[in-house]
């Protein structure tokens, strides 16, 4: 019965928040540790003051303003909201229940006209379930499936029902090496082949075909969409991981003068400085350290730290099929980071600062700094650690509610088995 | 020091002739080879000590000696010829145990030449066990040493509804399955529950069974079957024999041990209202489960796991990818254990083994949050006394008690946390890594030649 309240209670606190103004007010977060990824680091000791939907104060001298919402900080950690650089948050709900997923196509008729926004699902369970765990934004993007080219991803907030599409067609998807080539019929040359073929078709579109036999490898939808790409405004996210194949791939982008972006990068820290020199941004996941495919014979635990030494812009995301249902545990994975050796802030900065960066949203989001929009996690402690937690989370200056269906879950069954709070003798 | 190493190995030598290998000649086959080589005497100092019995010992020592836990406690004096660790500001716990493992039978590189943990050509296969299938040079097996693991259950996959017998391995270097193979540990007996058979031959197939109540009925003929093959069995057997002995089925022999209780039942299930299901299967044939796993939905059957003494084999927080994860939550290890139930953490993969310490962490903080207080000292049995449990070796390893095998890791902080380390693995009193001296080069021949590390040319 209890619990049964508690769900109306949070759809009516839902379609309140999806139908109020935003009148977050003012709100100051006090006695906080501030990570701000931006020019002021870290305040060891400062006040956050946070002005209807912006950031209007950090330091270590601002006094809260008359009438504001004071939080306590006790000396805790407050960091910008955390940024999922990849993961398909918002198209799917079961993974192996197809009708609830729409991740990636089995049979697609289309490849780079797919866009992610069209299908994302703000009220998807799994929402409230990563932003309570401090995740405020995600590039959500369609997984790799059956075409080279996967479609387009956006940047979207964890934390509306209405305004939810931060940036559309934030980036390109596509991937190559070992299942790219697979996808091709079977070699590595075949799937460079048919990507330079693409934007062939992209930068010949409109003219008459050279061979009209030979059957066309976009549609006319799926040439619109690469436009953007060809002409360097929307990055192309490559998943590529063998050393080799992240050669090839810069010399792919040269070629074709692609802003490009590395998914994967297994290898990428023995061709760092080509990276670095050239400005490519690598997503990586710093757990992969076995040689589970021959394109990741390389891998190694401690790869995030060479990346960063090389000076390669890198940002922290799961790299397996966990990477929506568990996007939550982007930060136990830059903790691992950390483990081996790399810089702690740079951790923090490869899940906010960066992957804002990647996207081009960094004027607005990714660090704490005045003006920029209010997305914050005051932490119970170290922000990294498996045993940490939010105490509270801030979406555009939003407080977003603490509840989840995996809470309601929890909390049904503790009382119906009497335990925890509900524990005989408590 | 010499005299003690020659003292050790001898005293080794004589185990395992005494054990299993009773006559060069006639090794009893598929028998464990495993004898831990000689090793000096440990004592490890002033750590904070996570005994796997529940009790935490600040400033603690625990001597290794002989391949054996021989004393935990204070101020302990190091034996002449001991090596001396000074564990200040470190942590100790018993060596990991993980419930559900499948190296070696999907090894790294997961290309189809390796690919060898479900027999899906039937959905009863209860002849095979995946010892056979083991590659003892997977690289998986030393990572998962680096991240403190020292015994592992190698287990078939959950395609069959009776997917065949797993083995419990000690990890050390191999190059035979029989040299990892955990000495007079029980075999176990592999069902899964649920999507997995069902859609392996009902929705891809086209073939019995393609519902839950087909799995059942499948569980059900099954054991049927064993129960008169028993029969049989057990009446050609012992002095009265009478009538003669079935023809051999190797299936039907699996069965039979589980009825006999000498093969633990170890059954892949996520939702809780199968296990109650797969409990009443048990008691209609008489056998015993000896734990659920993966166990999306231990939380809501709790009081039942613990009324029937099932273990539950849990993950810290994967769920949704299939219909039956649907209601994963991150406080189900902990509500499991505040039942009174036995709690388990697995990985069920070759990443995740390398830190269930920290997957235990989470799990324990979640319980925190959701208001059930659990000490750390609680929380490590997860991750050794609990595992050890349900695979019938409780005797031998998961807690640091005298006597026991000396699987122990010596962690450069807090276990629970991010950035802990294991520093030193210890099996069988046997130093089997050592983060300030690793190996020069790497345990799996797979791995020679192949790291990256050298690129001598231009």
């Amino acid at each position: 019965m209890k619990s049964t309240m508690i769900g109306n209670g949070i759809a009516a606190a839902l379609l309140c928040g999806a139908s109020l103004p935003a009148a977050a007010g003012t709100v100051a977060i006090t006695n906080a540790e501030i990570h701000t990824l931006g020019r002021a680091g870290v305040v060891a000791h400062g006040t956050i003051v946070i002005r209807d939907h912006r950031i209007d104060a950090i330091g270590e001298a601002v006094q809260p303003p008359a009438g504001a919402r004071v939080i306590d900080a006790a000396g805790k950690p407050v960091t910008p909201g955390l940024f999922d650089a990849y993961t398909s948050l918002g198209l799917k709900e079961v993974d192996a229940v197809e009708e609830s997923n729409d991740a990636a196509p089995s049979k697609p008729r289309y490849s780079a006209a797919l866009d992610a926004a069209d299908a994302f699902n703000p009220r998807s369970t799994l929402i409230p379930v990563t932003r309570v765990e401090g995740i405020t934004r995600a590039a959500t993007a369609p997984e790799a499936g059956e075409s080279l080219i996967a479609g387009q991803g956006a940047v979207v907030s964890l934390g509306s029902l209405s305004n939810w599409l931060v940036k559309p067609k934030a980036a390109m998807y596509a991937q190559a090496g070992e299942s790219g080539a697979k996808l091709a019929g079977g070699s590595r040359s075949a799937a460079w082949a048919e990507l330079r073929e693409a934007f062939d078709e992209v930068r010949h579109a409109g003219m008459p075909r050279l061979s009209p036999d030979h059957p066309s490898l976009l549609g006319p939808l799926d040439v619109e969409a690469l436009k953007p790409v060809l002409s360097g405004d929307e990055p192309l996210v490559l998943y590529v991981n063998r050393a080799s194949d992240i050669l090839a791939a810069l010399k792919f982008a040269e070629d074709e003068n692609l802003h490009l972006v590395v998914r994967g990068g297994a290898e990428a820290w023995m061709v760092a400085p080509q990276l670095a020199e050239r400005q490519v941004p690598v997503i990586l996941d710093p757990r992969l350290d076995l040689p589970q495919r021959f394109e990741i014979l390389a891998a190694r635990p401690d790869a995030a730290t060479l990346l960063q030494k090389a000076g390669v812009l890198l940002a922290i995301a799961m790299d397996d099929e966990f990477n929506t249902h568990n996007a939550r545990n982007l930060r136990q994975l830059a903790g691992n980071a950390v483990a081996q050796g790399l810089d702690k802030e740079a951790a923090l900065a490869a899940v906010t600062l960066n992957p804002a960066r990647i996207y081009g949203v960094d004027g607005t989001l990714g660090s704490l700094e005045p003006g920029k929009i209010a997305d914050l996690v005051l932490w119970d402690g170290d922000p990294l650690e498996t045993t940490s937690f939010p105490k509270v989370v801030f979406i555009d200056g939003q407080e977003v509610p603490a509840t989840t269906r995996q809470t309601e879950l929890r909390d049904r069954y503790l009382q119906r088995l009497h335990l925890g709070p509900y524990a005989a003798g408590k | 020091m010499r005299r003690q190493l020659c003292a050790a190995a001898l005293a080794a030598l004589l185990a395992a002739c005494g054990g299993q290998q009773q006559d060069q000649g006639q090794r009893e086959p598929y028998a464990s080879t495993y004898a831990p080589p000689a090793a000096p005497a440990v004592l490890i100092r002033h750590a904070t000590v996570l005994t796997g019995t529940g009790s935490r010992l600040d400033d603690g020592d625990v001597l290794l000696e002989d391949h054996r836990i021989a004393k935990v406690g204070k101020d302990l004096p190091a034996p002449s010829d001991a090596v001396v660790v000074d564990a200040q500001g470190r942590w100790v716990t018993p060596g990991i145990i993980d419930p559900h493992s499948h190296l070696g039978v999907y090894a790294s590189p997961e290309v189809w030449a390796l690919s060898d943990g479900n027999e899906a050509t039937s959905p009863t296969t209860p002849n095979v066990w995946s010892e056979h299938s083991i590659w003892p040079q997977d690289p998986g097996f030393e990572q998962a040493r680096r991240g403190g693991v020292t015994s592992m259950l190698i287990l078939p996959g959950s395609a069959n509804l009776i997917g065949g017998r797993g083995t419990l391995v000690k990890n050390v270097p191999a190059t035979t399955y029989q040299e990892m193979k955990f000495p007079g540990a029980p075999q176990v007996l592999k069902m899964a529950c649920g999507e997995n058979p069902k859609r392996v031959y009902g929705l891809e197939q086209h073939r019995f069974p393609s519902t839950w109540m087909g799995d059942v009925a499948g569980y059900r003929e099954a054991f049927a079957k064993a129960a008169e093959y028993k029969k049989k069995r057990d009446a050609a057997r012992g002095k009265d024999a009478k009538g003669e002995p079935p023809d051999r089925d190797l299936g039907l022999d699996t069965l039979a041990d589980v009825l006999d209780g000498k093969i633990l039942v170890q059954m892949h299930c996520y939702r809780a209202d199968q296990m109650a299901t797969m409990l009443d299967v048990a008691q209609e044939f008489h056998f015993k489960i000896a734990a659920f796993h993966h166990a999306v939905e231990a939380y809501k059957v709790a009081p039942l796991l613990k009324a029937s003494g099932t273990c539950a084999v849990m993950w810290a927080d994967w769920w949704g990818f299939k219909m039956e994860a649907f209601d994963g939550i991150r406080e189900n290890i902990a509500m499991v254990d505040a039942a009174g139930a036995c709690a388990t953490v697995h990985s069920d993969d070759p990443i995740g083994i390398q830190r269930l310490n920290q997957e235990a962490g989470k799990a324990m903080a979640a319980g925190w949050r959701a208001g059930i207080d659990i000490p750390r000292e609680r929380a490590i049995r997860w991750i050794t006394a609990n595992p050890a449990r349900l695979l019938g070796v409780a005797d031998r390893v998961g807690t640091l008690e005298h006597g026991k095998d000396a699987d122990v890791v010596v962690w450069n902080t807090d276990p629970f946390s991010v950035y802990a380390r294991a520093d030193l693995v210890y099996v069988d009193g046997v130093l089997r890594f050592d983060r300030a001296n690793p190996p020069a080069q790497p345990d799996s021949d797979f791995k020679l030649g192949l790291l990256g590390q050298r690129e001598e040319m231009p």
